[in-house]
């Protein structure tokens, strides 16, 4: 077998026509995950059961689950369903886009909550009682106190399911779109060279990656000036 | 139309707390009066701190009455704001917020709680401050800070809402022995001005000097209130001898 370096470098910018997707994917799932994870989160912290138990079905249906079943089940499945068919959210599932926005979103949600829960979780009671002590309501402590501490302390795992998440992006070629694996699988059925072509998309999501870690230690970084010296 | 004797400002009336089948608190009753300093002393886990934390309801009774200022606590979610906005509380551990600028930490309640402009605010920490003699240190985290230092900024902080009175839990026990006379002159200042002050504590010497009498717990119990002098020449029950002649 022969291994073409130059067909590495060949194939490199054909498949960098796909990371304008791979971004779109990316950053709109995780924007709407983290809209939804905080409304998960206040749900799972509200102590109330008819809140917590729905919170619990969903980030235990959204974990358990691969998310390539997901992206199927809300690609192939929900067209099926006439009331789908017919109601507002048919444009956002008749695209694959979409779909994938909507199965990365609703995954990465799930992690997400859980991630922020953890954070909430870390944050000394001391703190709450004194801001209580104080005469500050519980909403006012949630928003002054709580988050803030709680968001730095859920960064170092939330770079991690962030990480997660840019490489999740390539199962969304499996439904049609052309993001950089979506790229790489069309020049690969061309040129019969799976090796050479899947190591190039392979450096290229070790760059982003890089890039990726590299922002969110300077983040962990700057939101830590405070209680490092 | 004067009512000659004066309504205590803090009145607890057969307090019992319970922590699962622990009883932490056994017929607590206490009266204070406007101006009074009570130090509490007593073994670790004999109910000091749950008391004092019952009087601002960070610890909620399960029985008996405890009044402050003429509220008396409930589950009412709108007097406690009221109630807690008037006593302060300074914690062993400082409880500053290590996200904010020591200045910040002092405003953040003024501001949302008494709803004081900022300016103004500022104007009010920086007061206070100066009163713990720590003005330069306003715009620095507290991480920065000694223990000391932290601790006397939790003091102003809790000074900033102007309460009526101010609870000290321990304020001095995570210090370093060469901090504790700092904090401890910021509280006898404030005694001195003629605040209401109960203190959880085992300095001795404070006790002596700026107590109006010593409240000895055990297991749960109120066994021992005395006037200072009193209490350290003559005490009466034989546990409180027996504390007595382990601290000191």
């Amino acid at each position: 077998m022969t291994f073409d370096f130059m067909l590495i470098f060949d194939s490199i910018p054909r498949i960098l026509t796909g990371i304008g997707m791979t971004f779109q994917l990316l950053f709109l799932s995780v924007f709407f995950a983290l809209i939804l994870a905080v409304i998960l989160l206040l749900m799972r912290i509200s102590g109330k059961w008819y809140l917590v138990i729905p919170n619990m079905i969903y980030v235990y249906i959204f974990r358990g689950t691969p998310i390539l079943v997901q992206i199927f089940i809300i690609y192939h499945g929900f067209p099926q369903f006439d009331f789908i068919r017919h109601s507002f959210l048919w444009p956002i599932f008749r695209d694959p886009f979409g779909c994938a926005v909507v199965a990365l979103a609703l995954n990465d949600s799930a992690y997400v909550s859980e991630i922020l829960r953890g954070g909430v979780l870390g944050v000394k009671k001391e703190l709450l009682e004194a801001g209580a002590a104080l005469g500050m309501k519980p909403y006012q402590r949630f928003i002054h106190i709580t988050a803030p501490i709680g968001i730095r302390l859920s960064i170092p795992a939330y770079s991690n399911d962030f990480i997660s998440m840019c490489k999740a992006t390539a199962l969304a070629s499996t439904i049609t779109l052309l993001d950089m694996m979506g790229a790489a699988r069309a020049i690969v059925s061309e040129t019969f060279a799976p090796y050479e072509i899947f190591i190039s998309v392979a450096i290229i999501y070790l760059i982003l990656t890089w890039v990726y870690q590299k922002s969110f230690g300077l983040l962990e970084k700057r939101m830590s000036r405070y209680v490092t010296q | 139309m004067t009512n000659d004797i004066q309504e205590p400002i803090i009145r607890l009336e057969g307090v019992n707390k319970f922590f699962g089948e622990f009883q932490a608190l056994t017929n607590i009753n206490l009266s204070i009066n406007k101006g009074e300093k009570i130090v509490v002393c007593g073994p670790s886990g004999s109910g000091k701190s749950t008391m004092i934390r019952c009087i601002n309801r960070l610890e909620e009774h399960d029985s008996g009455k405890i009044i402050v200022s003429g509220r008396e606590l409930t589950g009412d979610d709108k007097d406690i704001d009221a109630v807690r906005s008037e006593v302060g509380m300074v914690f062993q551990s400082f409880a500053l917020f290590p996200h904010m600028t020591v200045i910040k930490n002092l405003m953040l309640a003024q501001q949302l709680v008494r709803k004081t402009k900022k300016e103004q605010a500022r104007a009010i920490a920086m007061k206070y401050l100066e009163r713990v003699r720590i003005p330069e240190q306003a715009e620095k985290y507290p991480i920065q800070l000694s223990g000391g230092q932290q601790q006397r900024v939790a003091i102003a902080r809790a000074l900033c809402m102007n309460p009526e009175i101010m609870l000290f839990d321990e304020p001095t026990s995570a210090l370093d022995p060469e901090m504790i006379n700092e904090v401890l002159d910021v509280m006898t200042d404030l005694a001195n001005e003629g605040m209401t002050m109960i203190c959880v504590t085992h300095e001795m010497g404070f006790a002596r000097s700026v107590a109006d009498s010593v409240v000895f717990m055990d297991r749960g119990e109120i066994v021992e209130t005395a006037k200072p002098e009193e209490f350290f020449e003559n005490p009466k029950s034989e546990r409180t001898k027996l504390f007595l002649s382990q601290i000191i």
